[in-house]
């Protein structure tokens, strides 16, 4: 018995062996192409303002459908979007999770979809994936401690999929679950948080056409440090809010315990929408710094709901934002 | 018997003697040892290599170096009682002052980079948030130990300026609350920090309590 497992994890990390190379691969031969290409729009008196470095850039979904959705922002770049990131499970450093992730095994996937629902049980990443259409949306993403960045993410509508899950009208939340395997995840060997990592919406936050299940960014698969193999996107909330490598979703009638509220009931609400006017009680809210940004340049106003109110603030109007931070 | 007593007397007289000029020749060394952090600092935030939060990084590691240097002047003197390391009383000041700049760096920082001399948020910073309140008290409480830290000084004050320089006990106990207060939820560091802080200070407790 022992024996066939030993073999099977063999194989595996042959196969994601051969994986990352013909990444690899695939990325040298984009930049190339990019690199004709840009030329071309050069030539041609074209300019893309979005496209902080093409070689930022890989080309991991060739079919992908580019959206309206943040073509004018200003990107920033891959590499500090990938060396700067908040993923306690590699480690509190903000470079841990690119320094402790790269041996992370986000294939084979599956997540767990339990509560109250028609279609619970346990899926295949590819099975739920086979019914997306990948599409690109530049977001922009406000961190609680007051830095942002605006990433190009690959993915699809989280309303999409929760409906095929068939939500009763008993799903007034849905929580999140982030995997729990300290042999491979070494930040949680220790308790800094209460693992596993634990987020949620109501419902209806939910089923906004803004939150978004990514599983790539700048045209790469999800590195492993920004939450491979899939994570919730929610631009209008505080980053810890979008939760990495999920491995469960769970629709409730209450509201679901989330981690960062439990470890801080003060200073982590439930909603934690972004909110210039409410102060974190250690630090402003009012202003963010955008990574990549040189350290003689002042920080930027941050916006109420990060700027998308348009399409939100209807779903917090009778709300007191002060009380439900 | 007796002679070679002598010589190894007049041997060690020797050494004595000669190691002024060694102070001499490490004093300015440790001085740019101690510079050393604050110039690669610099080099680095002006060759663009702190990472994408630059502010960030300059103002963590000007704290960190703040508590270390804190943490090394408290060192000197149970160091050089228990290991007989008389010397080393040559570098209690340096490392005293070096604390101090490096505060006075972790600080002008803040209100530069953080702040932009905005007055009316350092204001209502330092009045609102406790960490940042208590961290601007360890500050206040180093300039009167930096400013008494001459030789003249020391000779005015006499047995008081043992009295005021005492006040670094409390400042060191602020200066790690003040990092305590600002940690999310990982406290390795400070924690390590506050082990090492609790033996210095421990060390002067016990020998007060020996008297």
């Amino acid at each position: 018995m022992s024996f066939l497992i030993k073999t099977a994890s063999k194989q595996d990390i042959k196969s994601s062996d051969i994986t990352n190379e013909s990444d690899y691969l695939n990325r040298r031969e984009f930049i190339k192409q990019t690199g004709i290409l840009a030329g071309a729009a050069w030539a041609g008196g074209l300019g893309s303002p979005a496209l902080a470095n093409t070689s930022d850039y890989g080309s991991d979904y060739p079919n992908l459908i580019k959206t309206a959705y943040g073509k004018s922002e200003k990107l920033t770049s891959f590499e500090d979007a990938t060396t700067y990131n908040n993923f306690y499970e590699f480690g509190t450093g903000k470079k841990d999770p690119a320094q402790n992730a790269s041996n992370f095994k986000t294939d084979p996937w599956s997540i767990t979809v339990e509560g109250e629902a028609n279609k619970t049980g346990t899926f295949h990443l590819e099975d739920i994936l086979k019914h997306a259409q990948i599409e690109e949306r530049i977001y922009r993403f406000r961190c609680v401690e007051a830095w942002s960045m605006t990433v190009p993410w690959l993915g699809f509508s989280l309303a999409d999929m929760l409906k095929r899950f068939e939500p009763t009208s008993k799903a007034k939340y849905v929580q999140f679950d982030t995997l729990y395997d300290p042999q491979q995840m070494p930040g949680q060997v220790r308790r800094v948080l209460d693992w596993p990592y634990r987020d949620g919406l109501r419902m209806d936050e939910a089923m906004n056409p803004l939150c978004f299940m990514a599983t790539g960014i700048y045209g790469h698969h999800m590195p492993n440090q920004n939450g491979a193999p899939i994570r919730l996107v929610v631009p209008w909330k505080y980053g810890f809010k979008s939760i990495k490598s999920i491995v469960k979703i769970k629709f409730t009638e209450h509201e679901p315990v989330c981690t960062w509220n439990v470890t801080g009931p003060k200073e982590y609400g439930f909603y934690s929408n972004v909110n210039p006017n409410v102060d974190h009680p250690r630090w402003s809210q009012a202003t963010e710094r955008a990574l990549g940004s040189k350290f003689w340049e002042p920080k930027a106003k941050t916006q109420l709901f990060n700027g998308y109110g348009e399409q939100v603030a209807h779903l917090y109007k009778d709300m007191d934002l002060k009380k439900y931070f | 018997m007796l002679q070679l007593e002598a010589v190894i007397k007049s041997n060690l007289f020797m050494l004595i003697k000669h190691r002024a000029p060694a102070v001499n020749f490490f004093k300015p060394m440790v001085f740019i040892l101690c510079f050393l952090p604050f110039m690669l600092l610099v080099f680095n935030a002006l060759n663009n290599e702190l990472g994408p939060n630059p502010v960030e990084e300059i103002i963590r590691t000007l704290g960190d170096w703040a508590i270390y240097f804190i943490l090394i002047g408290l060192t000197i003197t149970p160091a050089r009682k228990v290991f007989k390391l008389n010397w080393l009383i040559r570098y209690r000041r340096m490392t005293g002052l070096f604390a101090f700049f490096y505060v006075c760096m972790h600080f002008l920082s803040y209100i530069w980079f953080d702040q932009f001399f905005s007055i009316e948020n350092i204001v209502k910073d330092i009045i609102k948030r406790p960490f940042i309140t208590i961290g601007f008290i360890s500050f206040l409480l180093l300039i009167p130990l930096a400013v008494t830290s001459t030789n003249g000084m020391m000779k005015r004050l006499k047995k008081n300026w043992g009295r005021l320089h005492q006040v670094i006990y409390p400042v060191s106990i602020l200066a790690l609350l003040h990092y305590f207060m600002m940690i999310k939820a990982d406290y390795l560091v400070p924690g390590v920090m506050l082990v090492i802080l609790s033996v210095l200070l421990g060390y002067r407790v016990i020998l007060k309590f020996k008297r």
